[in-house]
């Protein structure tokens, strides 16, 4: 834990970190730059489990454990959305999600 | 003096991950992003976990971000300036973005027993490998192992899907 700051403060900071991902979601339209919003809702994530671990029950390791499974499937779910957006550019010449439509039927 | 590098980090990542959904040029998001991450990694080594701080450098700043760099570099139009919601409509997800955040907070400053004192712990590598690798009832080799089986799925079809054939698109024209 730090010393001098309680767990509300770190639990906000991330959850401000988490909503601006959500305003980045809502209002990109490149598939890359949403990708990038997703990114930072995940992160907001592992810490929140890092930090409740570490104040709440020291003794133990579960969110600290599974901060490191979050990262690892944040690693597989992004190295897929860039394949899928290659391969959409290649077919259509285009990321933007207002003309993309091959994904939709 | 861990509290002022604690409020210097937040800052750090609070403005950059505002700049980085905000900026119209895609490439400099992705950098925003990077320090968004480097300050994430800060925050893990004064909560002394030591090996996440790591694992987070090398994987987000390292790996992720080289991935989507050379996504951004393979699809974009570099220069070409990111569409936007036009200014008028901006302001529905502000709002909703902003009271979702506030309740949250509000939540969170008024659960009972957050403010929970407890003994500083610092996780060292030996807890963490001795709990990935454990057997017993809370040891974690059984998710260990699917996340490695997992992450040869996404290799496997990272690579099929990425290297599939160009001819598709004139047949369809």
């Amino acid at each position: 834990m730090i010393e001098g700051v309680g767990l509300p403060e770190i639990l906000s900071v991330t959850t401000i970190l988490f909503f601006i991902g959500v305003y980045g979601f809502f209002t990109r339209t490149n598939l890359i730059a949403m990708l990038m919003s997703l990114e930072l809702m995940v992160n907001a994530e592992a810490v929140n489990f890092v930090a409740i671990n570490k104040y709440l029950s020291p003794a133990f390791l579960q969110g600290q454990i599974f901060s490191l499974f979050i990262i690892a499937l944040a690693a597989a779910e992004t190295a897929l959305a860039l394949a899928i957006i290659l391969h959409l550019y290649r077919l259509t010449s285009n990321i933007d999600v207002r003309e993309v439509k091959e994904l939709k039927y | 003096m861990e509290k002022i590098i604690f409020y210097i980090l937040s800052a750090v990542i609070i403005g950059f991950a505002i700049m980085s959904v905000t900026t119209r040029k895609l490439y400099r998001a992705t950098m925003y992003l990077l320090f968004v991450l480097l300050a994430i990694s800060g925050i893990y080594f004064l909560l002394e976990y030591n090996f996440m701080a790591a694992v987070q450098l090398s994987v987000y700043a390292g790996g992720i971000m080289v991935l989507i760099i050379y996504a951004v570099v393979l699809t974009d139009k570099i220069g070409e300036p990111l569409r936007q919601i036009p200014t008028k409509w901006n302001i529905v997800p502000v709002l909703v973005t902003i009271g979702t955040a506030a309740l949250s907070i509000y939540a969170i400053f008024s659960f009972p027993g957050i403010n929970a004192k407890n003994q500083a712990s610092v996780t060292s590598v030996e807890q963490v490998g001795e709990k990935l690798l454990s057997y017993a009832p809370d040891g974690y080799v059984l998710p260990f192992e699917v996340v490695s089986i997992l992450l040869l799925a996404a290799m496997i079809g990272a690579i099929v899907i990425a290297k599939a054939k160009k001819i598709v698109n004139q047949e369809k024209n």
